[in-house]
């Protein structure tokens, strides 16, 4: 029951009839600020009944006060930085460093051949190759990747979505190498082709195969690689794409309803699968806006798993969210600005009770990070988590009326949102439409124009212009990157074993034309040393490529 | 004679990110311009035929994977082997400022990093477009 807060009512009549007025008939306010100034008893449900059901109490449901009922008391969020470039052996280098300076978890960024089931001697692959993340062509390259890094004692999160299943094998076959049993690896594969379609662009294959494999890698982890996430459903790339903040909760939601049913309908149990769900969000620089939406995300994501799909486990319920610092919003003007916008965006990601979190260095809007730029992105979360006292206490923002009206507000038009999805006939048949993808558009396309019309100010865009005298070193790919993945590749098919490799890959074709699980075919073919490149076209020559809407 | 200037906007490469040229080409068709997108992965050949197909006087790509110096020229040269070296080639993306000079030696007419408002590059359009006498 709310209460009605009479005199307080009272009170800001007053208040907004007196003193308020009057400064605003002299002092008008700055343009283009929210209609709402001032957050009060009025706008949130004070009531025992809402606190109890709605807010809670930290690793219960609704989950909205943070997934774990000790939060960064018990253990910090774990501290990554996305990294990847060149060859495998480079990126061991830099891995082996962030390893040194204290990053809790690997997140490994693989160029763009990789992401898109391609070796690196393709034609499609020139210029590409080891750019934008390290360049994986078969279990030799993921062998090199991880020398030294026992796998047992690290969590590593691959950004990897329509190849997951074969990165995912190499992952398991390098720790079979080390001695490590399946069991025991910990970690995350993005997963999420979904995504992909509408928001990031590196999809392989039709939506309804792609659902398939996600739902097989599912399957398989239950029983063999139990500690692993095996799906990251990306809101982040929505958002960055120029999706509002409730269409980023909204479509990545609807989105993930469109898993859980896939996977439901291949006869999983919920319970067995949801505690394996993860998410990756922005942390976006409206700080208190940030906050909001991470618990609205939680309590929502809560609600839809126990009453939706009756998960009665409560690691069902929860939202396990790694987030990263917004990318979109960094500068290539006076980029040394970009540190202070990425602690902003860590902090309010903190505050918001983020589990996981790697945060951008501030060269990203020019060019892949330095040793150095690395780093400060990691002390920056390291700053936040020994020295700011935000880790300190559970949920600290909670109780503000203008948090907990914001929390309400972003979770009932998510909610609204993921209705009107559900209406188009769910998240696979708004992406095929191209509706999704529309509609990000047009939040992007507002978006510029309210900066090009100074409705927002980006410092050092259209505003404050000029002085920059930084002077940024940016890391520079070898362009021979490609010339020395190309020798491997010619180099290892001479030595592998060409009958295993064609047995293992005609296998693969044969279980990917039947309905049975793919990813043993694919561990099979991956130890015999098949690429990438032919594994993903002997899946390419069942499941045939997607063809993108084109929008604009 | 004046005929509306046609804009290709365009990926090349691998790369997925396309706020960026999605956002572009929708300023452009705002701005008066008949756009036409490609969408992604498109290869050097593929966007000279599309450009020659669809007779546009402007080719602008997108990409923020790195790969510019190594495609952007790739696609001048098409171009021109499909007797269409006129046409204005424009760039933009994560593209640091030490590769332009390379770029418009390269053929690349201009290149617009991140942050440039999109009437800039309306703007560069129509100077250039006039300049050749289509408007």
């Amino acid at each position: 029951m709310k209460e009605k807060f009479e005199q307080i009512a009272l009170e800001k009549e007053k208040w907004e009839q007196g003193p308020l007025a009057k400064i605003l008939t002299k002092a008008p306010e700055r343009p283009h600020l929210p209609e709402q100034r001032i957050y009060t008893p009025l706008d949130v449900d004070t009531s025992e009944e809402h606190y109890v059901n709605k807010i809670g109490f930290p690793g219960q449901f609704p989950m909205t006060r943070g997934g774990q009922p000790t939060m960064y008391r018990g253990r910090l969020w774990t501290m990554r930085s996305y990294s990847g470039f060149a060859t495998a052996e480079e990126s061991n280098q830099r891995y082996r460093f962030l390893l040194d300076q204290g990053v809790t978890g690997l997140s490994v960024a693989f160029d763009m051949p990789t992401q898109i089931g391609y070796d690196s001697d393709h034609p499609f692959s020139e210029g590409e190759v080891g750019k934008v993340g390290v360049a994986i062509d078969s279990l030799a390259d993921m062998e090199k990747l991880f020398e030294g890094i026992p796998l047992d004692k690290v969590s590593t999160s691959m950004t990897i979505n329509a190849p997951a299943m074969v990165i995912l094998a190499m992952y398991q076959a390098v720790g079979e190498k080390q001695g490590v049993a399946s069991q025991l690896l910990r970690g995350t594969v993005q997963n999420d082709n979904l995504k992909e379609y509408i928001a990031r662009g590196t999809y392989i294959f039709p939506p309804r195969a792609s659902m398939r494999m996600t739902a097989d890698l599912f399957a398989y982890c239950k029983d063999n690689i139990p500690k692993w996430n095996t799906i990251s459903l990306g809101g982040y790339h929505i958002r960055e794409a120029g999706a509002t903040m409730t269409q980023e909760i909204a479509f990545s939601f609807a989105n993930a309803i469109a898993y859980i049913q896939q996977a439901l309908d291949v006869g999983l149990d919920i319970d067995d699968f949801a505690g394996r769900i993860s998410w990756i969000f922005t942390a976006d620089i409206n700080v208190l806006e940030e906050v909001a939406k991470f618990r609205a995300a939680r309590r929502l994501w809560a609600k839809i798993l126990r009453d939706r799909f009756g998960a009665k486990k409560t690691s069902s319920w929860m939202l396990r969210v790694h987030c990263h610092t917004s990318g979109s919003v960094l500068t290539a003007q006076q980029p040394i600005n970009n540190a202070v916008r990425v602690a902003l965006q860590a902090f309010g990601a903190v505050l918001g009770g983020t589990n996981s979190m790697a945060t951008c260095a501030f060269d990203e809007a020019l060019s892949i990070p330095t040793e150095e730029s690395a780093t400060l992105a990691l002390r920056t979360q390291q700053i936040i988590a020994y020295e700011s006292g935000a880790a300190d206490i559970i949920d600290p923002l909670a109780g503000s009326y203008y948090i907990e009206a914001m929390t309400d507000k972003i979770e009932r038009d998510a909610e609204e949102l993921i209705e009107k999805i559900e209406k188009m006939g769910g998240a696979v048949a708004a992406i095929e439409s191209g509706w999704m993808q529309n509609e990000i558009l047009n939040s992007a396309y507002r978006h510029q124009i309210s900066i090009e019309q100074g409705e927002r100010t980006i410092v050092g865009v259209n505003k404050f212009t000029g002085g920059d005298v930084s002077n940024v070193n940016l890391t520079k790919v070898d362009p021979s990157v490609r010339d020395v993945q190309t020798a491997k590749i010619r180099d290892l098919k001479s030595r592998r074993d060409e009958a295993e490799v064609q047995a293992a890959l005609a296998e693969l074709h044969r279980v990917a034309e039947s309905t049975e699980n793919l990813f043993p075919a694919t561990l099979r073919a991956v130890k015999a040393y098949a690429t990438l490149g032919e594994i993903c076209d002997c899946l390419r020559d069942v499941f045939g490529e997607y063809v993108a809407v084109k929008t604009i | 004679m004046s005929k509306t200037i046609r804009v290709l906007v365009t990926k090349p490469g691998l790369d997925g990110h396309d706020r960026g040229a999605k956002v572009v080409a929708r300023a452009l068709r705002d701005a008066g311009f008949e756009v036409i997108y490609t969408g992604l992965r498109q290869t050097p050949e593929q966007i000279a035929a599309a450009a020659v197909a669809e007779d546009v006087d402007v080719v602008a790509m997108s990409l923020l994977s790195g790969a510019h110096n190594s495609l952007f020229p790739r696609v001048v040269e098409c171009l021109k082997e499909h007797g269409a070296g006129d046409i204005l080639v424009i760039g933009g993306g994560v593209i640091p400022e030490s590769d332009i000079p390379f770029l418009k030696e390269h053929g690349v007419a201009e290149v617009f990093t991140p942050g440039t408002p999109t009437t800039v590059t309306v703007d560069y359009i129509r100077k250039a477009m006039a300049e050749r006498g289509v408007k």
